[in-house]
């Protein structure tokens, strides 16, 4: 699901040979969709913003009840220097939400953590079949600035 | 207005051998579990919505295989989205069902979007399916699932179907682990 702090991943995953990047709608569909993939032998990571991770509830028992391996690496918003009021209630709640629904979560500040918590992520997810997040946060994106005309 | 299970059952007897089947939860997985319990079979029990998307993911995953998906109205209903993601991505060896009897026929038979004004077909239709139709009598029932097996997706027939009381009949496990591992390891 397109977000300004995934937008060069995206990206680079369009142009990655082999890799199949897609669209979606609303972040849950891309629980199911991950679930199905990995269902026929393929794997995949779900990017997403804070906000999409309340969206991803209930899809969450998916994963949780048929122990499919789920990788997710989620952008924060409502924190680290927020503009935007609204985005504050989910980004506080999502690591409570992921921790509710029994996804493994990492948060990263640093960005020379990125690359090893998230190698560490899908080993995680995909080694012992379970759901694992990676939170970049703010802090490490930095605060989407927002000024009238 | 046409008999679920016959649906189902016409869908699935001469079914070909590369052809993986999911079902969305409610009625669409008693039907299909009722055709007969095959390991190329997964079974929606929860998580309404999913199925959609899981079968996607399953077409995108296995190009050389045809998917199909059976599901209900209010089930498709909870992620309409899905089908412009579909429409988007255009799997060609995706194609879905609708079992559509216009209501929520495991919660009491509230009725659905579908017995108002939304057409399920026209939707996928405008959202970029290569073939889609709706059928309601047992005369033209064999036509609308040939669609089904054209070999150019996304394809999405609505069964207009019957709110009828049927016997329950259970998928292979309510233990997803169980169901996932089965349906994985039946798929080459």
């Amino acid at each position: 699901m397109p977000d300004g702090g995934h937008s060069d991943l995206i990206k680079l995953c369009d142009a990655q040979a082999g890799m199949d990047t897609v669209t979606l709608t609303t972040e849950e569909d891309g629980v199911g969709l991950l679930c199905g993939g990995w269902a026929g032998k393929r794997r995949g990571v779900l990017l997403i913003q804070s906000s999409g991770v309340g969206n991803c509830v209930n899809a969450l028992a998916l994963p949780a009840v048929c122990r499919i391996p789920l990788l997710m690496i989620v952008s924060m918003r409502g924190e680290w220097g927020e503009f935007i009021p609204w985005q504050v209630p989910m980004g506080e709640a999502t690591p409570k939400v992921l921790q509710a629904m029994h996804v493994h979560t990492q948060r990263v500040d640093d960005a020379a953590d990125v690359g090893p918590t998230v190698t560490a992520a899908a080993d995680f997810a995909f080694n012992t079949r379970r759901s694992a997040a990676v939170l970049l946060s703010q802090k490490l994106l930095g605060a989407k600035q927002f000024k009238e005309d | 207005m046409l008999h679920r299970r016959d649906v189902v059952n016409q869908l699935l007897q001469a079914r070909d051998a590369s052809l993986l089947v999911v079902s969305g939860l409610g009625s669409p997985t008693w039907d299909v579990a009722a055709s007969g319990n095959d390991v190329r079979n997964f079974n929606f029990i929860g998580t309404m919505g999913q199925a959609g998307p899981f079968a996607l993911g399953l077409a995108l995953a296995q190009p050389n295989k045809r998917v199909l998906l059976i599901t209900g109205d209010g089930e498709l209903l909870m992620g309409l989205g899905v089908l412009a993601t579909i429409g988007s991505v255009q799997p060609e060896n995706l194609a879905i069902v609708v079992l559509d009897n216009e209501a929520y026929a495991e919660t009491g038979g509230q009725p659905t979007a579908t017995h108002g004004r939304t057409d399920l077909a026209a939707v996928a239709e405008a959202c970029g399916f290569d073939h889609t139709c709706t059928v309601a009598r047992e005369a033209d029932l064999a036509d609308a699932l040939a669609l089904v097996h054209e070999p150019t997706g996304p394809i999405l027939v609505v069964a207009k179907v019957l709110l009828e009381p049927l016997p329950m009949k259970f998928p292979y496990s309510f233990d997803g682990v169980a169901a996932i591992n089965r349906f994985r390891g039946a798929i080459e």
